[in-house]
């Protein structure tokens, strides 16, 4: 939409004054007023509205929190502690951030899902996904330093399990994560540098995401159509107060199943055994991360090799930036293809299998006949984890070669007058 | 003096080459300390100093875990079936191939092979194994599920390497120095 120009019109003296001077206000009139979105979004295009709140959410209660939280290996856990019963609402500004790096999570993967399913990543979005990808491993990684804070048994376990996974690396993988620890273990130095970087990475964060909106908009927003915007009278409305009303809907709603999960189960997505402090010489019977990052874990566990566990589950993530080439559909819209949508929900529910295998312990019997094991978890997850690639590797390259798509509305307005026909 | 650029290096290219130089070693030179700065600290060097372990108390078929340089180290006093086991089993090592008789030491000319004493941390990701449990009686991690046998040996699992051994020796039949 790069050909859409400023309709701000500066009606007082002062506005005019800094119009010529800083036209900051010209710059959010035209990406928040007059801005025009595609006629016919659904609520699956609020989850960027929605992410945007998490992440000044999670800054808010982040700051609020340092305030009174000590990074040292002796009191970090009791800080957390002081927190929660010492400070006046602490218990809220830590369970909102708990909870809210979960909800987080939530509306990051249905944004993921929501690009996947609508072929958002297809050209010429392909940098706009590609910064997206950069912004869900830096969340990845202030996700994971985030949790080492605490200083709990699964803080200290996660922080070990994962920074080994660099040791996986031939001939520099030690050195590197001696470096990492600053020390022979997991100890005060590491804590001290995650406590320093996840404090960073949120703002790095929020650069990327000025990145993904800026190329957002210069490219204009996909739609539930996939065809992109031809006419701006018949394909667009403006986003104030069209999109404005239906994110800050959708946000009130995905609130209610925050504020739900932070006054009513604060520590259902949490463990236990995070509530008992750190200890180098005593590792919990089964550790597991936090659920976000169950199907990854899975996969990891999937391969019996050190390297291979290590390079697969980078993989599995990685395959995401090359998805803009991998699809070789001219369709956009998973809608006109059925048999996409069909390696589409495949994917989603092994994913969420692959997440289940994760949460279990690795020899638990998934099959077993006349009591004989079939399948354990591990093998399971091998069987999920060549689906997950499949998809991408195989299914998407190939369905575009080969799959008969349906009609394609000539217009984002034709799909919505045909959708209007069809029920009327 | 166009001809003159292009054929031969003048004192431009000279200044322009020369700053080049001195400002990627001026980089490297304030790149380095913001790198080193995150390795191991003299303080955690310092304490990650030698130590010695007395022997004495632990009885045959017993275990102790003691801490140093934050990690668990086993020190483990096999019985002689235990030992006798392991041996019988030197052929069947496949993932990292190591004779019983490399993971002791000797004192005084005799070999100590009823004493393992291996890093606490599976190789796998760093948990700290189970001892006396798994299909080989010796160490099991309950994370990813790798067998040792009660040499430290990887025998089935996720783990590419056997239990580390650490730098130690005997000072006398009854003590080591770890370190």
């Amino acid at each position: 939409m790069a050909e859409h120009h400023s309709s701000y019109v500066p009606n007082t003296g002062i506005e005019r004054w800094l119009d010529a001077r800083l036209p900051i206000v010209r710059l959010m009139h035209d990406s928040a007023v007059s801005y025009p979105v595609p006629r016919n979004l659904n609520y699956w295009w609020t989850f960027g509205g929605i992410l945007m709140f998490m992440l000044v959410a999670q800054i808010v209660t982040g700051i609020v929190l340092v305030m009174h939280y000590t990074p040292h290996v002796d009191f970090a856990f009791s800080s957390v502690e002081h927190i929660m019963r010492d400070v006046n609402y602490g218990w809220l500004m830590r369970y909102a951030h708990a909870n809210g790096a979960s909800m987080f999570f939530v509306a990051v993967y249905i944004h993921i899902a929501r690009g996947l399913y609508y072929g958002s990543y297809k050209a010429p979005r392909e940098v706009l996904w590609i910064l997206g990808v950069v912004i869900f491993l830096l969340m990845m990684a202030t996700a994971f330093m985030g949790y080492v804070l605490p200083w709990g048994q699964m803080s200290f376990w996660g922080a070990t399990v994962i920074t080994n996974l660099f040791s996986a690396i031939p001939v520099v993988g030690d050195p590197i994560v001696t470096w990492l620890w600053g020390g022979y273990s997991v100890d005060n130095p590491t804590l001290n540098r995650f406590f320093s970087l996840h404090y960073l990475l949120p703002f790095m964060i929020f650069g990327v995401v000025i990145l993904h909106v800026w190329a957002l908009h210069h490219v204009g927003q996909n739609n539930p159509s996939g065809v992109e915007v031809k006419d701006y009278a018949k394909d667009t409305v403006p986003f104030t107060p069209f999109a404005t009303v239906k994110d800050i809907f959708a946000m009130v709603c995905f609130m209610i199943l925050f504020a739900w999960f932070v006054f009513y189960q604060p520590n259902f997505l949490g463990h236990a055994d995070n509530y008992i402090p750190a200890d180098p010489l005593k590792t919990p019977a089964h550790i597991v991360p936090e659920w976000y990052f169950l199907p990854f874990y899975g996969i990891l566990r999937a391969i019996p090799d050190k390297l291979g566990g290590v390079l697969a589950m980078f993989a599995s993530i990685a395959v995401l930036a090359f998805l803009p080439w991998l699809d070789t559909s001219r369709v956009k819209s998973g809608r006109y293809r059925p048999i996409f949508r069909l390696a589409f929900w495949t994917l989603v529910i092994v994913t969420i299998l692959l997440g289940y295998t994760g949460s279990q312990p690795t020899d638990k019997v998934v099959l077993s006949l006349g009591g004989v094991t079939k399948l354990d978890m591990v093998g399971f997850a091998q069987i999920l984890t060549v689906i997950y690639f499949a998809y991408f590797l195989i299914a998407l390259p190939l369905l575009g070669l080969f799959e008969k798509p349906q009609a394609v509305p000539a217009s984002i307005a034709d799909s919505v007058l045909g959708e209007a026909k069809a029920h009327g | 003096m166009a001809d003159q650029s292009m054929s031969e290096p003048n004192r431009r290219d000279f200044l322009l080459l020369a700053t080049g130089a001195a400002g990627a070693v001026a980089g490297a030179s304030v790149v380095w300390p913001l790198i080193s700065q995150m390795l191991p600290d003299a303080s955690t060097i310092a304490a990650g100093a030698p130590v010695e372990v007395d022997l004495g108390p632990i009885g045959e078929g017993k275990a102790i875990t003691l801490k140093w340089r934050g990690k668990p180290i086993f020190v483990r006093h096999r019985t002689k079936a235990e030992i006798e086991a392991s041996r019988a089993d030197d052929a069947k090592i496949t993932i990292d191939p190591e004779a019983d008789a490399h993971r002791v030491k000797a004192f005084g000319g005799k070999s100590q092979d009823q004493w393992i004493v291996v890093y606490g941390n599976c190789t796998h990701l760093g948990c700290v194994p189970t001892g006396f449990a798994g299909d080989f009686g010796g160490w099991y991690c309950p994370c990813h599920g790798s067998h040792y046998d009660n040499a430290g040996r990887i025998r089935k699992g996720p783990a590419p390497k056997n239990l580390f051994v650490p730098e130690y020796a005997f000072l006398s039949a009854t003590k080591i120095k770890i370190g």
